[in-house]
């Protein structure tokens, strides 16, 4: 292996390597089981978990090599998850014909936002998109000319950039704190955000399939129950309330400020991309990830629970923001 | 202008398929994200007649990825000479690096402007043939040209498999010239058999595309 790599992989911090291990060690467990049922069970059909489990395999690699590289390997990695989620989204909701360079003109927020992250830029990033992005847009398609349905049709765009965008924006955002404001370094930061709300959604979905009884929001997701959403809850907060202090600068009383609130936001997050889906007539927004569906359908949670996470962390604990 | 007939001699060439697979296949992937629906349906080998909408020069592009590298040299888009072959540039591009089967739109009465697509059958090769004969507006499919029912009739055992693609008008609709990153789906059908004469077999092709069309996401303009 070339010099450079070896201390690419020495300069990851022990929690991290520790981390990324048990990641990688549950994974295999998964697989184990996966490769497993088909000989256990041979009626039922494991297609679909055999997807997704390789999937995972697929995420968690690029996830790595995004952290070997640092902040910029992270802000490139969820530049081109945003990119992708603000393309799915942007192609099923509904849109006008004259909408189309403004299609164009919202990626623009992509090389705009993080561009600005990479250049440290932290108090304009704040406003770019709130503010004058939100300004300019609608100016844009008043110029377009066309009025039918035009409010909904803004409302559609922006919303669409600050869950795509914006919010994203929030990983690489923890990226560029110092290794030092933090026990195992910005990416130590990141992966526990990560990996609290990925589990925050195995945790929901497995309490749901072993317990569920009580439907909870029938009308948006039907597969969503009581149990599946306290269990998931219960477990994620634990989760997060011994792991943060490993991952983060937090005082135990804002530690489990964060594991109480951050797996309500995963729910949240989950539960309003169902509605947008569920209006807009899809199940998936689009099946590029095998047994997941889209991207945004895997992300769904992170962009409410990035931004919350950021927030908390950037108010009690970090000189940087 | 070339002459359609010298396609037939064309060696498969490298640099066209260094540029399907190296170019294009991942500029559709970035701006189309193409979903497949029905891969099963496609064609394992030649020769096929594959029969799409037809909204946006990204049909061709999208239709030529969807098919393994391996069998890259034997799928040509059917294309218009008048379009493709307009000047010595784009006449280049579109032989050697699409690797287009030029089709006439304007010729005299009497002459064989499905030759080529025959011959190309013949060779067993899977033909691309958007039966619209142009690209329509956006969002619609215009009346399908007969030529394909041609096709068909002298090759009956030849697989006639409908693609329906959803959202590439969007991407590049007919006279843009900057293309938008959006999603695009492309649904796969069935083979439509041949049902015995052309009327009927058009009207089978038009019902499977229509009922292809019906299965894509909504990934078209609201209004």
């Amino acid at each position: 292996m070339p010099d450079s790599v070896v201390q690419m992989f020495e300069a990851v911090p022990p929690a991290l390597a520790w981390g990324l291990g048990g990641v990688a060690g549950t994974l295999i467990v998964a697989t184990l089981i996966m490769l497993a049922l088909p000989v256990l069970k041979p009626s039922g059909d494991w297609t679909e978990l055999r997807h997704r489990i390789w999937s995972w395999w697929v995420i968690i690699a690029l996830v790595v090599v995004a952290m070997a590289f640092g902040w910029v390997g992270v802000t490139v990695l969820f530049a081109a998850v945003a990119f992708i989620a603000l393309r799915e989204f942007l192609s099923l909701a509904p849109l006008r014909r004259e909408d189309r360079l403004i299609v164009l003109w919202a990626y623009l927020t992509i090389p705009l936002s993080f561009g600005l992250i990479v250049l440290d830029q932290y108090g304009i990033y704040l406003v770019a998109i709130p503010v004058w992005f939100f300004l300019i847009t609608p100016f844009l398609m008043a110029l377009a000319g066309q009025t039918r349905a035009y409010l909904a049709t803004v409302a559609t765009i922006t919303w669409g950039v600050i869950v795509c965008v914006y919010n994203l924006g929030a990983i690489p955002l923890l990226m560029r704190v110092p290794a030092e404001e933090a026990p195992a370094g910005a990416a130590g930061m990141v992966f526990l955000l990560l990996l609290a709300t990925q589990a925050n959604d195995v945790l929901q979905y497995c309490c749901g399939k072993l317990f569920g009884r009580h439907k909870i929001l029938p009308t948006v997701s039907p597969n969503k129950t009581w149990e599946g959403f306290l269990g998931g809850w219960v477990l994620t907060a634990a989760l997060i309330w011994f792991l943060a202090p490993v991952f983060t600068p937090l005082t135990p009383l804002h530690a489990a400020l964060i594991a109480f609130v951050l797996p309500l936001a995963g729910f949240a997050g989950d539960v309003t991309m169902s509605a947008v889906k569920r209006d807009l007539g899809v199940k998936d927004t689009s099946r590029l990830i095998p047994g997941h569906g889209g991207v945004l359908d895997r992300i769904d949670s992170l962009t409410f629970t990035a931004p919350l996470y950021f927030h908390l962390l950037a108010y009690y604990a970090l000189a940087r923001y | 202008m070339h002459s359609p007939d010298t396609d037939a001699t064309r060696p498969p060439s490298m640099l066209r398929q260094i540029f399907l697979t190296v170019l294009v296949r991942p500029f559709v992937q970035v701006v189309t994200g193409m979903d497949v629906i029905g891969r099963e349906h496609l064609p394992t080998d030649g020769p096929a007649i594959v029969c799409a909408n037809h909204n946006s020069h990204m049909d061709a592009f999208m239709l030529l990825s969807l098919f393994p590298a391996r069998l890259l040299h034997k799928v040509r888009p059917v294309a218009a000479a008048d379009y493709f072959l307009a000047n010595p540039a784009l006449s280049w591009v579109s032989l050697n690096l699409i690797g287009i089967s030029p089709i006439s739109r304007t010729v005299a009465r009497g002459a064989d402007v499905l030759a080529p697509a025959r011959a190309a059958l013949a060779r067993g090769e899977i033909i691309l043939v958007f039966p619209e004969g142009t690209r329509s507006k956006d969002g619609e499919m215009g009346p399908l040209k007969a030529g394909v029912a041609r096709l068909a009739e002298a090759f009956p055992e030849v697989p006639v498999i409908p693609v329906w693609i959803e959202g590439a008008g969007r991407v590049l609709p007919k006279g843009a010239h900057t293309p938008v990153p959006m999603n695009c789906t492309a649904l796969v059908g069935e083979a439509v058999a041949w049902p015995g004469d052309r009327p009927r077999f058009m009207a089978a092709l038009r019902a499977r595309l229509d009922g292809l069309a019906a299965e894509a996401p909504p990934q078209h303009w609201a209004a």
